[in-house]
Order: structure tokens, then C-alpha cells, then sequence
């Protein structure tokens, strides 16, 4: 155009359109919640097995049919629950007189198609209702990612302390340098536990390595543990759903909490969606992980988010897989955990989806670093938002999982990690956390305030370090004996609760006293208004005392 | 209906149309065109013995249906750089064509496992990549560069020379680490549209491709 209309240069120059949109295309399977080659529902069942699944006889079957054919779909309820209209089943989950329980009996008989088909029915606002209803923990809850670009140890146990100090739940921290792992999972074991005792974290890094760390006591648990919705895509992540399951199992067998990932997006992203929509590829997903026996599932996309937030009713999908999930009866830990736009009302938006309902998780990942340094490739709220979140809370009688603190409160916190890290450090053999380190990290806001490590010395340290057999008890020893009794007693009380197992329940978390909380002793119990979780009392009080709000009495 | 090639790329068009209307796309995201590179095939990818080597391994669409990287960078400016960092350090780059696998982690394992020194670089049409070892899992690597769009020019340089210092037996600083978070928003839509045009080109099971420039 020769001469631009003056309101549409300045849209042009709006962070929305610095955003990548791409139209439907049907034939690769760029597309939300329905193609035209997606299978019909349909089930069969001879003599207690599985003859034919949406549409494709038994013969037919690829690894992932097999696995949900046979293990995830239950054959008691299967018929009837086919047999029900899509539209009727819909219509139950936002019917408040229905209660979970009904329909968690009902939906695990469902086939991929099936759940699409109910799906397909609700808009937004009747997704957040059926969430609400279907969640399977009572209170709602957070994670964090703890991470920075430097793989700065002394920050990241500072960062953990901040983030459970703050009310996360659950910290999750990953590497911009593949060996540092095992180093970024002890800031956070440290760091985490001087923040919030029973802050549960964990490392996310190739599967054989996190494992590892799993087995030594350094992570309490797991969650990038990948599964897909096509069989290609499987096989290029060099897997099969069987070496999932086993890997479930591993983890299982030494007590250690874990979650399957997966989201919309990622079979067309690895070039391999079988033309078929990401919802029904990610509801494969979502019934190969309850077909592991695995707890939980971390969805909404999660790092392939920017291929549904790119197509028509994207973030809609990714309401409906969360949900899908809870369906299921399963834990979910709801994505909001990756940027997907530039813009803030965008962002906003899309966390109201899972913030409004609650969910196990709202974030899978909400970035207790600036987004700068966080090496999940930015989440989509950072600790430069902690005060809008507080307030949304405030205002809308949401519990979000955070609550306010004060700005000593946080220093204290902060402060103690990096020592505390630093006395480990010095015991186990680690290159020196130097007073001066301690000293940034107490007080920064990001890796920029960091001076640089040597990279190769921490590199060839943490080689060492694994070789020499180390596990969680020698950081519980370290403590102690370096005057953190209260850190190694929260330590040691971490590795006391893989033997004893109770946090393997679907959406287990500890509180301060080590207490479980799961979907077993706190069910939702959600039946309309007057039920359910109700941010209310003491919890009230709290989150709606922010530091800034004016008080009456003072003037 | 068949997935054709020139399906593909008449799609692609006119999805690439549809996002810039007559207007340059206000997000100036657009891969550029480069002219093609001429390979030539030299047979099926042998297992080499030459330990100065550092085999960089690419997938089939690479300079051929694709000639740029999701930043613009010609793939033939690509191996330039590459090479030239590998060369620097006094060691031979060799080039296969990965054509079992779009993946970038398949593709630069294969390549480490065809190198004689053991050290092999991937890196997709769009420009992801990573240095990777014989012995280590698929999965594994010594250096990711999972970012596309922030692979730029001196980051290929510098993949080279750190591949041919691990070649050697050095253990180099690696590359430092970048992050856009803003890089997702941007690119992804489109990161997926490419990666679905670079994986039609996948034969499953058919071996590497020894290539000369």
C-alpha cells in the first residue's frame, strides 16, 4: 500500500501482532479440536478384549491403540458408556446435581473419539464449570520453574527458597548446560526446603539422567517424562509406550512421585500428526498415561503451546485437554508454563481458563526467575508479576495458590539458602559458593546480578561428585553438621517419605509438616454453590492482606 | 488425499500470503528464498576412520526443498560457517544427508556415529542443532541449540569449533546459552508448519547419504 491508514500502523506496531497466527491447515493436522479425519467413536469388545476402537478392528491397531485398548479403557463400564449421547454426557458435567464421582465412573470407559465428542460440546465458560467440578484435588495449587541461564547454583537455591516461601507447591528447575544437573537439583533440594519445608522439586533433564538423581535423593519427583499421540513421533523421541511404562515403574519402585507430559501440538510440531486434530492426538496422550498407572499429567500444551495459540479455538483445546485429564482421574498440572504471545491481555486471558476453575497445578511452571532466565524457554508469568497475580487473587476471591509476603521475609529466606547451599557446597567437595555470591543472590533479581562461575570447574566438580556415589543423606550430614538442623531435618524428611510412599497418590503434595494432601484425603467434593473448595477464613485473611493495601486503623 | 510437495509448498505460500497481505508481515516473520545448493551424492554414508574428522549431518530437505533457516540464513552460509569453525581448529568437515529422520537428535547421533573422531553436529532446515557423541543416547548431546531463531551466523561458526575441539578431546567452554522467551510466540506456528514440510521428505530406514558440495 502506497499510504497506510494512521489506526493501522499503530495496530501493526501492537505486541499482539508481533504474534505468529497460521489458518487451519486440515491435511497435517494444523488444527484445534476437530478434523474432518478424525475417527467416529465407536467400541467393541469380545470376551474381555478390545476388537475394535474408534472405527479400527483390532488388526489394525498401532503400539498406542494397543496400550489404551488394553489398559487404560475399563471394560466394565465401556459399553455403557459409549452408549450414552455425547451431547447428554456434556450436559452432566456442567449439571452441578451430577457429582464427580458418577461421572469418573463413566468417563474411563470412553474411547479418544468419545471424550472428544463430549468435549467438542462445551464452550469456555462450561469447561472452567465441568473443571471446577472435576479437578481431583480440593484446594488448588502452584508450581514453580526455578532456572537461569548462568546455571548459577547459589541463585537457584535462593530463587527455590523465594518460590516455596511464596506458597509453590511444587519447584521444577532444568539446565541451560546438560552437566549441570545434578548441581541445579541440589539448589533446589536446599533452597526449597529452607523456603517451605515439604516443598516438593525436581530436575528435568534427558529421562536415564533425572532418574538417576530421582534414585539418589536429590529430586522428590518427576514430570518430563514424554508421551505422544502418534506412533512416529513416539519412535522419533526414541520411545514405545512400553519403555514409558517402565520408566513409570522405575520410578515407582523407589517411592518417587511422578507425572507424564505431553499437549496439544506436539505430533504436528514433530511432523507427524496423521492429519488427524491435536485434541484427539493429546486425549491418546492422556489415556496412554492412565493406561501407565501414573498419577498425574502435566498438559495444556506446555512447550508446544505457540502451535494451538497459532490456530482458531487453540486455547480452547487446551482448556478441553486439561479437563480431559481430570476426566480421566488423574492429577493435572494445567500448563500456563511457556510464553505464547506478546501480548498481556492475551497472556492474561489464557491463564484465567485454569486460574478461575483451579486446577491440582494453574501453573506447570510459573517462572520464579525473570523470564530472562527462564530456560523452559520463558514461562507466561515471572516474578515481575508475583503483585498482578496477588491482586487478581484479591480481587476475584481466587485462591491462585501464592500468597503476599514482605520484602525481609524473603531476604531471610533468600539469604539462608545461599548459605546453606554454600556449607553443602564446602562439605561435599563442591568449587566454593563465595560470601560475595551469597551476598547477590540474597539480593537479586536475576542472573545479570550474578557474577560468573567457572564452568568447567563446576562442570568437572559435579562429574566427581556422581562418580563418588553421593545421595541425598550426604546433603542431610552437610547440613547438620554446618549448623542447618532445621534444613537437614527437612532434607532427610524428603528422602523419609520415598520409603514411606503416601505422596505417589493422585495429586499429592506435602504441607509444612509433611502432611500429604491428595485427591485420596482431600477429594473435591464440588456439587454446586455452597461446596467445594472456597477460599474463605484464615486462607482468606491472608490472601487478601496484601502489603499495599491501606488500612483504616493506621491513618 | 496425497501430500504432495508442490501441495506443500503451495500451501505454505499461501498461508505465508494470507499472514503478510500485499504488506511486508507486520512480524517480519518470513523465510527467505536462497538459491538451492548443489550436492552431489557419493553413495551411502561409509562409518569413517579419520579421527580429524567432524561429520555434520543434515536432513533431506536441507538446501534442496528448503535453502534458508527460519531467520533467513542461506543453508549454503550455513556449512560455510560451520565448516569454516570445524576447519579453524585443523580438522575435516564431512557432510551425510540423514534421510531416515527429520529429528534433530536422530540426525546429529547418526552423524557422530559415521564420524571417525565420533563427534557428529545435526542441524534442521530451520536452523536447530546440536553437537553430539557416539556413545552418548539419542537423547543425550553435548550441545543444544533448540532455539531456531537465535541460531544466527556466529553461533554456526562457533558449533563448528566447539564440535572439532571435542573432536580432539578438548573439553571447550561450551557456546553460551541464549534465550528468547519471546522466540515461541513468534516462531512456533510456523517452526511446525516448516518442520511438517521438512518431514515429508523422510524415507523411514533408508541410510545416509555421503555428500560433496
Amino acid at each position: 500500500m502506497a499510504k497506510r491508514q494512521k489506526r493501522f500502523e499503530v495496530l501493526a506496531e501492537r505486541p499482539i501482532n508481533k504474534d505468529g497466527f497460521i489458518k487451519e491447515w486440515v491435511d497435517v493436522g494444523l488444527v484445534a479440536m476437530e478434523s474432518p479425519n478424525d475417527p467416529k467413536p465407536s467400541i467393541k469388545i469380545e470376551n474381555g478384549i478390545v476388537v475394535e476402537l474408534d472405527g479400527k478392528r483390532r488388526d489394525d491397531f498401532d503400539m498406542i491403540d494397543f496400550s489404551i485398548a488394553d489398559y487404560c479403557i475399563d471394560k466394565r463400564v465401556a459399553e455403557e458408556a459409549m452408549a450414552i449421547d455425547s451431547l447428554k454426557f456434556a450436559r452432566m458435567l456442567v449439571d452441578i446435581n451430577v457429582p464427580r464421582k458418577e461421572l469418573v465412573r463413566l468417563s474411563v470407559g470412553m474411547t479418544p473419539a468419545k471424550l472428544v465428542a463430549v468435549l467438542r460440546e462445551l464452550n469456555v465458560v462450561e469447561l472452567m464449570m465441568a473443571m471446577q467440578k472435576m479437578r481431583s484435588r480440593k484446594p488448588p495449587m502452584n508450581q514453580a520453574h526455578v532456572t537461569n541461564v548462568k546455571d548459577c547454583a547459589p541463585l537457584l537455591a535462593a530463587d527455590a527458597a523465594e518460590a516455596g516461601y511464596r506458597g509453590f507447591a511444587e519447584i521444577e528447575t532444568t539446565v541451560g548446560i546438560a552437566r549441570y544437573a545434578p548441581m541445579n537439583a541440589l539448589a533446589l533440594l536446599v533452597g526449597g526446603q529452607v523456603g517451605r519445608p515439604g516443598t516438593l522439586s525436581q530436575c528435568a533433564v534427558e529421562e536415564a539422567a533425572e532418574l538417576n538423581m530421582g534414585m539418589r535423593g536429590f529430586t522428590a519427583y518427576a514430570e518430563t517424562v514424554s508421551v505422544y499421540g502418534t506412533e512416529q513421533v513416539f519412535i522419533d523421541g526414541d520411545d514405545t509406550p512400553w519403555s514409558k511404562f517402565f520408566l513409570a515403574s522405575a520410578y515407582a519402585s523407589r517411592g518417587l512421585k511422578m507425572r507424564y507430559t505431553s499437549g496439544t501440538g506436539s505430533e504436528v510440531l514433530m511432523g507427524y500428526a496423521e492429519r488427524k486434530s491435536m485434541l484427539y492426538l493429546e486425549i491418546r496422550c492422556i489415556m496412554v498415561t492412565k493406561g501407565a498407572g501414573v498419577q498425574g499429567l502435566q498438559n495444556g500444551s506446555i512447550s508446544c503451546i505457540g502451535v494451538p495459540g497459532a490456530v482458531p479455538a487453540g486455547i480452547r483445546a487446551v482448556l478441553a485437554e486439561n479437563l480431559a485429564t481430570v476426566l480421566l482421574d488423574l492429577e493435572v498440572a494445567s500448563g500456563n508454563d511457556q510464553t505464547f504471545t506478546h501480548s498481556i491481555e492475551r497472556n492474561t486471558a489464557r491463564m484465567l481458563m485454569q486460574f478461575l476453575p483451579g486446577t491440582d497445578f494453574i501453573f506447570s511452571g510459573y517462572a520464579a526467575e525473570p523470564n530472562y532466565d527462564n530456560m523452559f524457554a520463558g514461562s507466561t508469568h515471572d516474578v515481575d508479576d508475583y503483585d498482578d497475580y496477588l491482586v487478581l487473587q484479591r480481587d476475584l476471591q481466587v485462591d491462585g495458590g501464592l500468597k503476599p509476603v514482605t520484602e525481609e521475609g524473603v531476604i531471610a529466606v533468600r539469604n539462608k539458602a545461599a548459605r546453606a547451599l554454600q556449607a553443602v557446597f564446602e562439605e561435599l567437595g563442591l568449587p566454593t559458593i563465595t560470601d560475595d555470591e551469597v551476598e547477590r543472590a540474597t539480593y537479586a533479581h536475576g542472573s545479570k546480578d550474578m557474577g560468573d562461575r567457572n564452568v568447567n570447574e563446576d562442570l568437572r566438580a559435579i562429574d566427581d561428585f556422581m562418580k563418588r556415589g553421593s545421595t541425598g543423606l550426604d546433603v542431610v550430614r552437610a547440613l547438620a553438621k554446618r549448623g542447618f538442623p532445621d534444613v537437614a531435618a527437612s532434607v532427610l524428611e524428603m528422602q523419609k517419605a520415598k520409603v514411606a510412599g503416601d505422596y505417589l497418590q493422585t495429586s499429592a503434595v506435602f504441607d509444612e509438616n509433611f502432611n500429604v494432601i491428595s485427591a485420596i484425603n482431600h477429594p473435591n467434593d464440588y456439587e454446586g454453590p455452597g461446596t467445594g473448595y472456597r477460599l474463605s477464613g484464615e486462607r482468606w485473611e491472608m490472601l487478601k492482606n496484601i502489603p499495599r493495601a491501606i488500612d483504616a486503623s493506621q491513618i | 488425499m496425497q501430500v504432495t510437495e508442490d501441495l506443500v509448498r503451495q500451501v505454505i505460500l499461501d498461508v505465508l500470503g494470507a499472514m503478510g497481505g500485499d504488506a511486508k508481515p507486520a512480524n517480519g516473520v518470513k523465510p527467505a528464498d536462497a538459491a538451492p545448493l548443489n550436492f552431489r551424492e557419493l553413495g551411502t554414508a561409509k562409518t569413517g576412520t579419520d579421527r580429524n574428522e567432524v561429520v555434520v549431518g543434515v536432513p533431506p530437505a536441507f538446501g534442496v526443498a528448503m535453502t534458508s533457516t527460519i531467520i533467513g540464513i542461506p543453508h549454503s552460509d550455513v556449512l560455510k560457517e560451520v565448516f569454516a569453525g570445524i576447519e579453524e581448529e585443523g580438522l575435516k568437515p564431512r557432510l551425510v544427508r540423514v534421510v531416515r529422520s527429520a529429528d534433530v537428535g536422530a540426525i546429529a547421533h547418526d552423524a557422530a556415529v559415521l564420524s571417525g573422531s565420533g563427534i557428529g553436529i545435526g542441524i534442521l532446515c530451520r536452523g536447530t542443532s546440536v553437537i553430539h557423541q557416539r556413545d552418548l543416547q539419542i537423547l543425550q548431546n553435548l550441545e543444544l541449540f533448540p532455539q531456531s531463531p537465535l541460531v544466527d551466523r556466529s553461533v554456526f561458526r562457533a558449533i563448528g569449533r566447539n564440535a572439532a575441539r571435542y573432536a580432539k578431546g578438548e573439553q571447550p567452554d561450551p557456546v553460551p546459552t541464549r534465550n528468547d522467551p519471546m522466540a515461541r510466540p513468534r516462531y512456533q506456528g510456523l517452526a511446525a508448519l516448516l518442520h511438517n514440510k521438512e518431514t515429508q521428505h523422510v524415507k523411514l530406514g533408508a541410510p545416509a547419504v555421503e555428500l560433496a558440495l
